[in-house]
């Protein structure tokens, strides 16, 4: 390596696609410190780090929590995928992804096997997240107590100390008067046997892929300014009881587009006279279903079925 | 002839981005290896490794401690107050940064900034630059004092052997009482000459005698601390 020449000046411009904006929006003071609170997040697995959100160019409970994770994260080379509610084609992910198509000039995609960055509204992918590939959470309320414990100040206190007792009674209450625990969502979780944390309005569907998950997890709350995570294979267990122990809501009925099954689904409703359909909430992974599904016939039609002669 | 100050990132968005990327996958995979790849020629002993991820993640808001061989030649703190704006601070407690380029004498721990009950998050993050790291793969040994472990936790799948020298001897019993503090604690980053290993405090040293070569390397012996 030549020692640098300080006659020959370096300074190289980084033009990114959105003239006028620094690469991915963010100035690069602000993604330092995020960048410093996602190190200090993945040190204390489910622990919520503070930070200085910004002000975003979309709402809150748009996503500005994880627009920012994500753009404190993204490099030039990265592909980058976003999901609402499993969906890539919703307002939601079409409009973060344009954001960063234009801001960062970066490739996305909707398929989940070729995204490095995965940024999601209340959905985990079907398909099995790999090592390498990050998932940013948009969360709105980060805070599994918050609606136990509206004072920030005990919250805290309650996490410090680990006192989860009032979770538990909650949880409680629901078999109490349902019978059964009836929390569907954002289902409170416990990371690497420490601290109790929301998932984000998940589905409890979801939860098991959470638990030693080979992809690494970023949480991020704008409005709330705090961002959490789950690194890999790290023990997440939900909430439960030994005589109620967690389970997952099942479908009585596969998806009818492609007939997966064990899959989430979204009910439609077709008309006005009662009729609906269930259908993947992952469209990425229906869709990648029906291509094989095609697929399969095509060859079939062709006289090739896979097997040498 | 004065001296010239020693260039920064010549792309400071996408050099920042990879450095705190590294910096990002090495500590959510604790003992694992990766490369770190930089340009910077910084004045010694502040390493070119030790620099990269003072540029990418210190600035004004980030404490800086250096120790004693860094803090020997004022070229060093004259690079790394021009190119990141952090205050250079003489208490390694008030620190959320500290380098360290002799890592045999690195203070103990209990010097740095654990982080409160409320707040864990407030605790120091040390650089050090070591001479030899290893991880399951087992390479690079030199006969240095290297600190040997084990680790399991989050972001380790099983066991992850890991081990960086010259360390101070009490090392694994430094990390042991660091980890038994969880949430409270400090992490670190070890550099070598092109590449970066990380530890956070979750990371929990498991005695090699109870994973008899769980992933079949995962036992001390299959990791000799002496030259090849």
């Amino acid at each position: 390596m030549n020692p640098p020449n300080p006659a020959v000046a370096r300074a190289t411009v980084t033009v990114s696609a959105g003239a006028g904006y620094n690469f991915a929006y963010l100035d690069e003071g602000t993604k330092r410190m995020i960048r410093r609170a996602i190190l200090k997040a993945i040190a204390i697995p489910g622990y919520q780090v503070p930070f200085a959100a910004r002000e975003m160019p979309m709402p809150y409970g748009w996503g500005t929590g994880g627009v920012q994770v994500t753009a404190a994260i993204l490099g030039a080379a990265d592909v980058l995928k976003v999901i609402d509610q499993g969906a890539d084609d919703t307002t939601n992910a079409v409009s973060i992804r344009r954001f960063f198509t234009a801001t960062a000039g970066i490739a996305t995609t909707t398929r989940t096997a070729e995204a490095t960055v995965i940024q999601t509204r209340h959905r985990i992918p079907e398909a099995p997240l790999a090592e390498g590939q990050v998932l940013v959470y948009q969360v709105p309320i980060p805070e599994p107590l918050r609606f136990l414990e509206p004072r920030e100040t005990e919250t805290r206190q309650l996490h410090a100390l680990a006192e989860y007792g009032l979770m538990h009674v909650k949880l409680y209450e629901d078999i109490a008067r349902h019978g059964h625990i009836a929390t569907t969502y954002a289902y409170p979780v416990e990371v690497a046997g420490r601290y109790v944390m929301d998932p984000s309005p998940t589905p409890k569907f979801d939860n098991p892929k959470m638990d030693d998950c080979p992809a690494l997890q970023l949480f991020g709350a704008g409005r709330e300014k705090r961002i959490y995570a789950i690194p890999p294979y790290t023990r997440v267990r939900s909430l439960d009881f030994e005589d109620h122990p967690f389970r997952v809501q099942r479908f009585d009925r596969p998806c009818a587009l492609c007939g997966a099954e064990d899959v989430y689904l979204d009910e439609v409703v077709l008309d006005d006279a009662g009729g609906r359909m269930f259908v993947c909430s992952d469209t990425d992974h229906c869709e990648t279903r029906l291509g094989e599904t095609r697929l399969a016939e095509t060859r079939l039609a062709d006289g090739h079925t896979g097997e040498a002669a | 002839m004065a001296p010239t100050l020693a260039h920064g990132f010549a792309d400071p968005v996408h050099a920042g981005q990879a450095v705190f990327r590294a910096a990002m996958e090495a500590l959510s995979r604790p003992g694992r290896i990766r490369p770190l790849v930089t340009a910077l020629v910084p004045p010694a002993p502040l390493t070119p490794e030790l620099a990269a991820l003072a540029l990418a993640l210190t600035d004004a808001d980030t404490p800086v401690w250096l120790d004693a061989p860094l803090r020997a030649d004022p070229a060093v703190a004259g690079f790394l107050r021009f190119h990141t704006g952090a205050p250079l601070v003489a208490n390694p407690g008030g620190a959320a940064f500290a380098l360290i380029a002799d890592p045999a004498r690195c203070p103990p721990f209990t010097d740095f900034a654990p982080g409160t009950p409320a707040y864990p998050d407030a605790s120091a993050t040390l650089i050090l630059a070591v001479d030899t790291l290893s991880d399951a793969d087992g390479r690079d040994f030199a006969e240095q004092a290297c600190a040997r472990q084990v680790f399991a936790g989050p972001g380790i799948r099983g066991t992850a052997p890991f081990a960086a020298g010259p360390l101070p001897a009490d090392w694994t019993a430094r990390w042991a009482a660091n980890h038994a503090g969880f949430p409270l604690g400090i992490d670190c980053l070890f550099v070598a000459p092109g590449r970066l290993a990380g530890l956070p405090r979750s990371a929990r040293p498991v005695d090699a005698e109870t994973v008899p070569g769980s992933d079949g390397s995962a036992g001390s012996e299959a990791l000799p601390c002496t030259s090849r």
